[in-house]
C-alpha cells in the first residue's frame, strides 16, 4: 500500500507519531486514550461548559425571547392596524350603549340625516342609527365570540383527540368530522333557522358554532399526530404522565398560536355569517346586529331613498372588523410559518434590484455604486441581484 | 433479585398498504436480564431493531409476544402498576432536540416526574429536589440551568437534563437509546462518563443502545449485537469485540474506523466504482458493497 500516492499523502499529518499505528485495536481507539477516569465528567475549560457559560451569558446578551413570549406575534404594520381595529370596535361595541339614547326609542323624527343630535340619523321608525349600531356591534361581536368559542372547543375535541388517540377512537371522531365538513353550511344554518319559531340571538350563534368546527377539526388532527409522535411527548408518557396531562400540558401550549388564529377566524365567519343569515331574514330575532340592521335597511328601501347612513354603517363595520382580526391572523401566521417573516423583505429587495437596474440603464453606464445608498439592509441584496442581472 | 428481564420479545409492524398477512418482524425472540450496577450494550445497524427494544421496555410500544419481568414479575401494561414499574425503569432518549417540550422550562422537566411519583411535595422541597438533580448531572448553577428553556442549553447541556429527568423518580434501570449519537463528538465522552459516575453511585443497571463498538467496548460489561430483529452474537465486551464469531459481528467491526485501515474504504469505494462503469450494469455488486446481502 505504501506506493499509493493518495495514501502517501494523507500521512503527511503528524498523525502516526502521536498514536502509532500498531497500538490501535479492533474497536478503533488506541490503548493510550482509553482511560476511562482521565476524562472529566465536565471538561475543564472548553467544550459545554454549563457554569461559566450560563453565568457570563446571562448579563451580557439579550434576553431571549423565552416560551410563551415567542408565541406573541413580532410587531408590524400589520399588527398594529389589525390591533387598532378590533380593540376600537371592541371598544366602542363596549361604551357606546351607555353613552347613546335607546335604539328602541322611536320617538325622532324619521329618515334623518347625519347630525349633531343624530351621529348617524335615523331610520323609517325614527331611531337613532348610531344607538342601533352600538347595540349591533355589542350583538354581532357576541354572536361572533359564542360561535367562534364553540367552533374551537369542538375542533379541539374532535382533533387532537381523534389524533392524539388514534385508532378506532379516531376513525369515529374523524368519520364525524368528514361528515360535517361536507355538509354544506349556510344552507343548513337556514334550515335550522326556519326551522326554530323564535330564534334568539343565543340559538344563532350555538348553531353557527356548530356548523363551523369541522376544517379546523382536521388541521388540528394533523398536528396531533405529528406531534404525538414527538420524542417529549413520549418521554412525558414514559415520565408516567396522564394522557389528559399530556394532551393539555404538553401538546397544546403548542398548538396555541394556530389555535389563536383558527379562533379568530372562526369569529369573523360567524359574524359574516349571522350577517349574512340576519340579511335574508332568519337572523335572531329581537335583538340588533349589524346583520339585522342590513335586512331592515334592505326591507324599507334605504338604498332607493338615499339613506346611505342606514346601510353603509353597519357594513363598513363588519368589513372592518373582519378586516382587522385577518390583519391579527396573518401576524400569528407569521409565528406558525416563520417563512412569511422574510418573504415581503424578499419580495421588497427583488423589486428594488429592478428598480436599480433600470434606473442604472438608464442614467450611468456603472450602477453598482449608487445601489446601497438607500441605507438599509436590503441594498446589499439589491446590490448582489443587480450584479447577477448584470 | 433485583433484576429486570426481557423474555423472548417479539414485535410484528404492520405494513401499510400490505393488506392485512404483510407483517414486518422488527423485535424477534431476544432474551437478556439486565442486573443492577451492569451495562448491556446493545449494537447493531439502523434498522435492527434495537430502538424498538427499548421502546417496548419503556413501555412505549407494546410487544406482539414475549415478556418484561421486573424483579421476577411481569410488569403491567396499565393502572397502577404500570405506575411502578414507570419509576424504576427511565429512558434517555436520542436526540436531546427533540426530548425536552420547547414550551417548558428545564425546572418543569424535572418536577413532574418528582411529582407523578411522589419524590417531592410542596414547592420548597421540589424546588431543592431540581437542584440537587441538576448539580448532579454538573448543570450549576442549578437556579440559573432551571428557569432557562431547552432552546437556551446546548445539545450536552439538554441531555444532561434529559438524564436528570430519567433519574428523576428514582429509577433503577436506564434505558439509553443511542445517548451521545447527536451529541458533537468533543461532548460525548463527558456525557457517557457522567452516565458511568451516575450507575456506579446509583447501582443502575443501564442498557446501553449504540451502533458505536468501541463506546459499547468502553462503558458495557456485555454486548448483545442485533441484526434484523434478532439476537446473533453476546458476550462479554471484550470477547465480543476481540473475538467476534458472527459474520455480521466481524462486518460491524470491519466498518469501525480503524487508523489502519486509513484511507483503505475510499479506494474500495472507487476501484468499485471504476470496476462497475467499465462493466456497466452490474448494480447489484456495487449495492452489496458491505456484503449483507447473503447474511
Amino acid at each position: 500500500m505504501a506506493d499509493d500516492d493518495i495514501r502517501t499523502r494523507e500521512f503527511v499529518t503528524p498523525a502516526t507519531s502521536s498514536s502509532p499505528v500498531a497500538e490501535a485495536v479492533a474497536d478503533g481507539i488506541a490503548p493510550s486514550i482509553r482511560t476511562d477516569g482521565l476524562v472529566p465528567d465536565v471538561p475543564a475549560s472548553d467544550g459545554d461548559v454549563p457554569s461559566a457559560a450560563l453565568a457570563a451569558d446571562a448579563p451580557v446578551t439579550a434576553p431571549p425571547r423565552r416560551g410563551f413570549r415567542e408565541m406573541l406575534p413580532r410587531r408590524s404594520g400589520k399588527l398594529v392596524v389589525g390591533l387598532v381595529l378590533t380593540i376600537g370596535i371592541v371598544l366602542f361595541a363596549v361604551i357606546a350603549p351607555f353613552v347613546t339614547q335607546d335604539p328602541w326609542n322611536y320617538d325622532n323624527p324619521v329618515f334623518e340625516p347625519p347630525s349633531a343630535a343624530h351621529l348617524l340619523g335615523t331610520n323609517n321608525l325614527g331611531a337613532d342609527l348610531f344607538a342601533q349600531l352600538a347595540e349591533g356591534a355589542a350583538g354581532s361581536l357576541t354572536v361572533g365570540l359564542v360561535a367562534g368559542a364553540i367552533a374551537v372547543v369542538l375542533s379541539l375535541f374532535f382533533g387532537i383527540v381523534a389524533g392524539y388517540v388514534g385508532g378506532w377512537t379516531d376513525e369515529g371522531l374523524s368519520l364525524v368530522t368528514n361528515v360535517m365538513l361536507v355538509i354544506p353550511g349556510l344552507p343548513l344554518v337556514i334550515v335550522i333557522a326556519s326551522y326554530m319559531e323564535s330564534r334568539s340571538m343565543w340559538i344563532i350563534a350555538v348553531v353557527l358554532g356548530l356548523t363551523s368546527w369541522a376544517g379546523s377539526a382536521i388541521v388540528l388532527r394533523s398536528q396531533a399526530k405529528s406531534l404525538r409522535s414527538r420524542d417529549y411527548v413520549a418521554a412525558s408518557r414514559v415520565a408516567g404522565e396522564k394522557p389528559l396531562r399530556i394532551i393539555t400540558v404538553e401538546i397544546l401550549p403548542n398548538l396555541l398560536p394556530l389555535l389563536a388564529a383558527q379562533f379568530l377566524f372562526a369569529v369573523v365567519l360567524a359574524i359574516l355569517a349571522e350577517a349574512g343569515l340576519s340579511y335574508l331574514g332568519l337572523g335572531p330575532s329581537g335583538a340588533i346586529t349589524w346583520g339585522t340592521m342590513l335586512n331592515q335597511a334592505s326591507q324599507h328601501n334605504a338604498f332607493t331613498i338615499g339613506a346611505w347612513w342606514w346601510f353603509v354603517p353597519p357594513g363598513l363595520m363588519i368589513a372592518l372588523f373582519g378586516c382587522g382580526l385577518s390583519l391579527i391572523n396573518f401576524s400569528i401566521d407569521e409565528i406558525i410559518n416563520p417563512k412569511l417573516r422574510t418573504a415581503p423583505a424578499a419580495v421588497k429587495s427583488v423589486r428594488q434590484a429592478r428598480k436599480a437596474q433600470v434606473r442604472g440603464e438608464g442614467a450611468h453606464p456603472a450602477p453598482a455604486q449608487d445601489a446601497p445608498v438607500d441605507g438599509d439592509d436590503t441594498g446589499g441584496n439589491a446590490l448582489e441581484k443587480e450584479r447577477v442581472n448584470a | 433479585m433485583s433484576t429486570l428481564e426481557v423474555k423472548h420479545l417479539t414485535k410484528d409492524f404492520r405494513v401499510r398498504g400490505g393488506g392485512a398477512g404483510r407483517k414486518f418482524r422488527a423485535v424477534d425472540d431476544v432474551s437478556f436480564t439486565l442486573e443492577p450496577g451492569r451495562t448491556i450494550a446493545l449494537v447493531g445497524e439502523s434498522g435492527s431493531g434495537k430502538s424498538t427494544v427499548a421502546r417496548m421496555i419503556s413501555k412505549l410500544e407494546t410487544p406482539t409476544s414475549g415478556e418484561i419481568l421486573i424483579d421476577g414479575r411481569t410488569s403491567a401494561t396499565r393502572g397502577r402498576r404500570l405506575a411502578t414499574y414507570r419509576r424504576d425503569v427511565q429512558m434517555v432518549f436520542q436526540d436531546p432536540f427533540a426530548s425536552l417540550n420547547p414550551f417548558h422550562t428545564i425546572a418543569h422537566h424535572l418536577e413532574r416526574p418528582l411529582r407523578l411519583h411522589g419524590k417531592a411535595k410542596g414547592r420548597a422541597e421540589i424546588d431543592a429536589q431540581v437542584h440537587q438533580l441538576l448539580e448532579r448531572v454538573n448543570l450549576t448553577p442549578a437556579s440559573i440551568v432551571a428557569a432557562r428553556r431547552p432552546h437556551e442549553l446546548s445539545g450536552g447541556q439538554r441531555q444532561r437534563v434529559a438524564i436528570a429527568r430519567a433519574l428523576a423518580p428514582g429509577a433503577r434501570f436506564l434505558v439509553a437509546d443511542e445517548p451521545v449519537s447527536m451529541l458533537d463528538v468533543s461532548i460525548r465522552l463527558s456525557v457517557l462518563n457522567l452516565l458511568a459516575r451516575l450507575q456506579r453511585e446509583e447501582s443502575l443497571g443501564v442498557l446501553y443502545i449504540t451502533h458505536d463498538l468501541a463506546t459499547a467496548r468502553h462503558f458495557s460489561d456485555e454486548i448483545i449485537v442485533m441484526f434484523r430483529g434478532k439476537i446473533v452474537e453476546r458476550g462479554p465486551s471484550d470477547e465480543v469485540i476481540l473475538n467476534p464469531q458472527h459474520d455480521y459481528t466481524k462486518l460491524l467491526l470491519g466498518a469501525a474506523p480503524n487508523p489502519e485501515n486509513h484511507g483503505r474504504l475510499r479506494e474500495e469505494v472507487r476501484r468499485e466504482l471504476a470496476s462497475a462503469s467499465a462493466t456497466s450494469g452490474d448494480a447489484g455488486a456495487v449495492r452489496d458493497r458491505f456484503g449483507t446481502a447473503d447474511l
